[in-house]
């Protein structure tokens, strides 16, 4: 093989690496030059590639995953860049391979984006998906959410060992009846619990009026105190403190838990696996907590319905100075509606001090609608940010943001905070 | 319990004694609520309670009994899933809604619900799916989907801005008007630069994001219709909508 493309994929990724460019550059180059480059790399893996895709805790949930098989004693590889489409996965490789394209792993845990995991899996059948639920997002970008659940669908159809799939979202357990090649394990909720993640069906109207699963779970998330939950697992429940904020990520650690059970075939240490899930630091920007003025700021990703309103019961405003800064690009989504479909009462006592980012006036006057106070608006991140800090000092903060907003904010706070650099 | 407010939770006495209070009746909220048209609702019952008037506002899902004294109706999009499922139920409450159109009854219906107001569906592969006739226009499935930004223009509320996202395509027949001709984007169809169509105290448009909330001069119209219609007049006392013009300048300036 010709070892040409990889050396200068390699090159240019620390080409861009130096200017502080994008991530996804390397994988274009590395894709053009050598199209089987990707599926070379995964394909000799001795447990072969898990993919995960879902709308809402891709992230946080491939991060858990992966924390969860390296304490299992894996060798795992990762896109931890967050850029989860195909090339991202291409860039990420360059990174670990060495000059011959070769991979040292026992295991792939990818994060792909719904449309890109179609693409993805065409070229490198994956042996695991974990798919966690399908819920409005993007209906820019994929028109209807039934058309995202076929996106889903592809992977699931695609996957030679074992699908694991969410048996609490109808759209992604209704999966299974398409399955035929691979095997469908599920993650679930307890009966109690199942109105605090609904469906997008019970988004409006009546909740939890689907009735209960009776599909077989592999873990079942039991019950959720404070940052504290139990999990049952071959009929044993065990109690876990997290360090996850949010309740979304706590069902999404089901997930990440039946899904490294299943990679593991029965081997699993499940005290090890508890363990581990225990030690699991939010992913960047998903509840991540930084350092501004010696007092915590949290930042939370709101990229939908109900991611934002998931993090908004997640987080007590009690106390906090709070921003919101929503951008309609791209990757967030240009179509403004979704903000209709989350409620802001929860806001009401304390206000929001600042609402920033391109689109800050549809979402100031969507608070206005739920006469939730507004301090400020100023539809410029870094002016924004700097004015929310000045005008909160002392105060614990949070800012919730969409995902280019996030990247905005992140990079002004790293002028003034330590913030980790992903990359 | 979910965060989503119940019908309950939305009813509101008039603060000021002497104004009434108005009935809005939502469509099909579980399945025709996909873009947030619940904002359309929410914008209704807010606009009237700082007006001083008491808002009620009903639900109508399948298989309830319909409603009497309704002021305002208000309907969303739904995917295609959600069309079926409300299909028989829309067709026995049909008459109903037939009469209280041509009885001016005000009425927003937005993408999905627009398009079932109308004559028929008419699908790519050629089925045809009922509608219920109170417009006189008719859709058909299209390949492409008219997805973006829009803003359109029109002589009884100025410009309209919104987000589409339909792939149907509407034509409009001589007993309906355009709402508006399209500045920005697609409108009813990739053919002919309007947007929407108008119908006695009918607001028909593809527009979501919500419509109301950037686009108060049909909030208002909606609801002096039904005062008017109820009370004979309508305080339309002045509401600041400095941010809702703040909102539709940006939005003006996004690309398609």
């Amino acid at each position: 093989m010709n070892p040409l493309p990889v050396l200068v994929g390699k090159a240019v990724r620390i080409a861009s690496r130096l200017r502080g460019g994008g991530s996804a550059l390397p994988g274009l180059v590395v894709e053009r030059l050598d199209p089987g480059f990707m599926a070379r790399a995964l394909s000799t893996l001795p447990r072969g590639v898990v993919v995960v895709s879902g709308t809402n805790g891709k992230t946080t949930t491939t991060k858990m995953v992966v924390e969860l098989l390296e304490g299992q004693g894996l060798r795992v590889f990762t896109n931890r860049t967050g850029s989860n489409f195909t090339r991202g996965v291409a860039a990420a490789l360059l990174g670990e391979v060495d000059w011959r394209g070769r991979l040292t792993a026992d295991v792939a845990v990818l994060e792909l984006d719904e449309a890109h995991a179609v693409h993805f899996v065409k070229l490198v059948p994956p042996r695991f998906s974990l798919l966690l639920n399908v819920l409005r997002d993007q209906l820019d970008r994929f028109g209807e959410i039934d058309a995202t659940t076929r996106l889903l669908e592809r992977i699931a159809l695609a996957t030679t060992g074992t699908v694991v799939l969410n048996r609490e979202d109808p759209r992604v357990a209704g999966i299974a009846s398409s399955v035929t090649a691979a095997d469908v394990v599920y993650f679930g909720l307890d009966e109690s619990l199942r109105s605090t993640f609904p469906n997008d069906d019970e988004l409006r109207g009546a909740a939890g009026t689907a009735p209960a699963s009776a599909l077989p779970a592999d873990v079942v998330l039991r019950s959720v105190d404070g940052n504290s939950a139990e999990f049952e697992a071959d009929g044993a429940v065990t109690r876990t403190d997290l360090r996850l904020r949010g309740v979304y990520n706590i069902f999404n650690a089901a997930a990440a838990l039946a899904a490294a059970r299943t990679v593991m075939a029965g081997t699993a240490d499940d005290d090890g696996l508890y363990a581990s899930l225990a030690a699991v630091e939010p992913a960047f920007g998903r509840g991540e907590s930084l350092v501004v003025d010696g007092l915590p700021l949290e930042l939370v990703l709101v990229k939908n319905p109900s991611g934002f309103r998931l993090g908004l019961k997640s987080f007590d405003p009690a106390g906090c100075a709070t921003m919101i800064a929503i951008n309609d690009n791209y990757a967030d989504g240009r179509d403004m509606s979704w903000l209709w479909d989350v409620d802001f009462d929860s806001l009401g006592l304390g206000g929001v001090e600042m609402v920033s980012g391109v689109r800050a006036y549809d979402m100031a006057l969507r608070l206005k609608y739920d006469d939730v106070r507004v301090g400020a608006v100023e539809t410029d991140i870094p002016d924004g940010l700097k004015q929310f800090i000045g005008c909160s000092a002392g105060r614990p903060k949070r800012i919730f943001c969409t995902y280019t907003a996030m990247l905005a904010v992140r990079r002004e706070l790293s002028k003034i905070t330590k913030v980790e650099v992903v990359s | 319990m979910t965060d989503a407010p119940s019908a309950s939770h939305l009813s509101e006495a008039p603060a000021d004694p002497a104004k009434g209070t108005l009935r809005i009746l939502q469509l099909y909220p579980r399945e025709m609520n996909i873009y947030g048209d619940y904002g359309n609702v929410l914008v209704l019952k807010q606009r009237l309670a700082w007006r001083g008037y008491g808002a009620e506002i009903l639900e109508h899902n399948a298989g309830d009994a319909f409603p009497a004294d309704i002021d305002v109706i208000i309907g969303g999009g739904g995917q295609d899933s959600g069309q079926v499922v409300i299909q028989d139920d829309l067709q026995s409450i049909a008459p109903r809604l037939r009469e209280l159109a041509e009885d001016g009854t005000p009425m927003l219906l937005i993408c999905g619900l627009y398009q079932l107001f109308g004559r028929e569906f008419r699908t790519h592969d050629g089925t045809v799916i009922p509608g219920i006739g109170v417009l006189d226009l008719e859709t058909r499935g299209g390949t492409e989907r008219l997805i973006g930004n829009v803003v359109a223009t029109s002589e009884e509320f100025g410009d309209i801005h919104g987000y589409e996202n339909h792939s149907g395509q509407t034509f409009l027949g001589e007993g309906v008007t355009p709402l508006a001709t399209v500045v920005k984007g697609a409108g009813n169809n990739a053919e002919e630069k309007h947007e929407g169509a108008r119908y006695r105290n009918i607001v028909a448009s593809y527009l979501h994001g919500s419509l109301l909330p950037k686009n108060p001069a049909i909030a208002d119209f909606l609801l002096r219709s039904a005062a008017e219609r109820k009370f004979g007049s309508f305080d339309a006392a002045g509401l600041d909508d400095s941010l809702a013009d703040l909102a539709r300048s940006h939005a003006a300036e996004r690309p398609r």
